[in-house]
């Protein structure tokens, strides 16, 4: 009875109960940060990377796809962690942006969305070429992959990619977007990742918007705004380019 | 009223995703293009409007700051939510690819930000009005 009642509470108040375990994960990690690393690893940092463990012990014990929120009482971490309230946060964030930093990195935004989704996928395609897959349309889907991991799968389906082949596509852009959160705050001091203009190009060439927002959080979350009004033009972009010109030009090589 | 801030970026918010689905079915692409940078590029015009004409009050600007706060937490979740074991389970084709393009790309950021960052940097801190520590 008494089992019970707690799964019950927690169960049909899913997002108040994501409140709390989100809470109690930052607290836990900003403890981290203090104690264990004086300061010198971030609270945020940290607290990204308890969530991706929690996301993979979720996964591993629910054999779904979409980490702890699979587990019926944390169902509320997907809701608070979704699509819908992730964006309307990083909205939220552009209080306090300035607009003329914004124009004044206009045209190198625009110029590192094009390179960053042609780079991404000139890599993929190389990488899959290594792993001796020769045919245009698996290049291509591997290549979308490596774009984002939302790329990757409209483009395999787009050109009738086998479906081992859209779950390569799939899995190279999540180790992309789960590398992105993590690593980004330990590179920005190298990549000179310290203003909104790098942040904006940040966030054109690495495109994922997932991995975007959580990096440069972990970083400073100042950045956000400028990495963000960059990334989230590059799935859009990556879904118009891969399946058409990017596919045409790897069919006319391979 | 706090609403007043949290309904303007609601607003904000819903026309830049109404626009992000025109840009995408006029592109031809199934899903949303751009619909929250459109979005953030117009709550930044809004704000600096109603703030010079000295309209947004303090409780209506509590109500921004709240999701803007809000972020860091929900960016938490995020994380918690993602496909991690279909990341490290996806073989070693989907591992390398993913890893050597963030790689590779890291390389770049200096490359095409040259020697400007430097000087946005100053500006950067003198103008925003949150510091790193009052942020988290």
């Amino acid at each position: 009875m008494f089992m019970e009642a707690i799964t019950n509470a927690l169960e049909s108040n899913g997002l108040i109960t994501g409140f709390i375990v989100v809470g109690i994960t930052m607290y836990i990690a900003y403890l981290i940060s203090s104690k264990l690393t004086r300061g010198l690893v971030h609270g945020s940092a940290i607290a990204i990377v308890l969530g991706l463990i929690l996301a993979y012990f979720g996964g591993l014990f629910s054999e779904g796809t979409k980490g702890l929120s699979d587990i019926s009482l944390f169902a509320g971490i997907g809701f608070l962690g979704g699509s819908m309230l992730r964006d309307f946060a990083i909205v939220a964030t552009a209080f306090g942006a300035n607009f003329d930093e914004i124009k004044k990195a206009g045209i190198k935004g625009v110029l590192s969305l094009f390179f960053g989704v042609f780079l991404s996928f000139f890599i993929g395609v190389v990488i899959a070429l290594v792993f001796g897959y020769t045919d245009a349309v698996s290049l291509t889907t591997i290549g979308a992959g490596a774009v984002t991991y939302i790329v990757g799968p409209i483009t395999g389906a787009a050109l009738n990619a086998s479906s081992e082949v859209i779950a390569i596509s799939i899995a190279a852009g999540l180790v992309k977007s789960v590398l992105v959160m993590v690593g980004t705050p330990f590179v920005a001091r190298f990549i000179g990742l310290n203003n909104p203009l790098s942040a904006m190009i940040y966030g054109g060439l690495m495109g994922t918007t997932s991995g975007v927002a959580g990096g440069l959080a972990a970083t400073d979350i100042r950045l956000v705004p400028y990495g963000a009004v960059t990334a989230t033009f590059y799935t859009g972009l990556g879904c118009l380019l891969c399946p058409t010109i990017l596919y045409l030009i790897t069919n006319s090589i391979w | 009223m706090v609403i007043y801030g949290v309904a303007i970026l609601a607003a904000c918010f819903l026309v830049g995703m109404f626009c992000g689905e025109i840009i995408g079915s006029l592109m031809g692409v199934d899903s949303n293009v751009g619909g929250v940078g459109i979005a953030m590029l117009l709550l930044i015009v809004v704000i600096d409007r109603l703030q010079k004409k000295d309209m947004l009050s303090m409780p209506a600007q509590s109500g921004l700051a709240f999701w803007n706060a809000m972020y860091i937490p929900i960016v938490i979740a995020m994380a918690a939510s993602q496909n991690v074991l279909g990341a490290l389970t996806g073989g070693p084709l989907a591992i390398v690819a993913g890893g050597v393009t963030v790689v590779i790309s890291w390389f770049f950021v200096p490359i095409i930000g040259g020697k400007k960052a430097k000087e946005s940097e100053i500006e950067f801190n003198r103008t925003n009005p949150l510091k790193p520590k009052e942020a988290n």
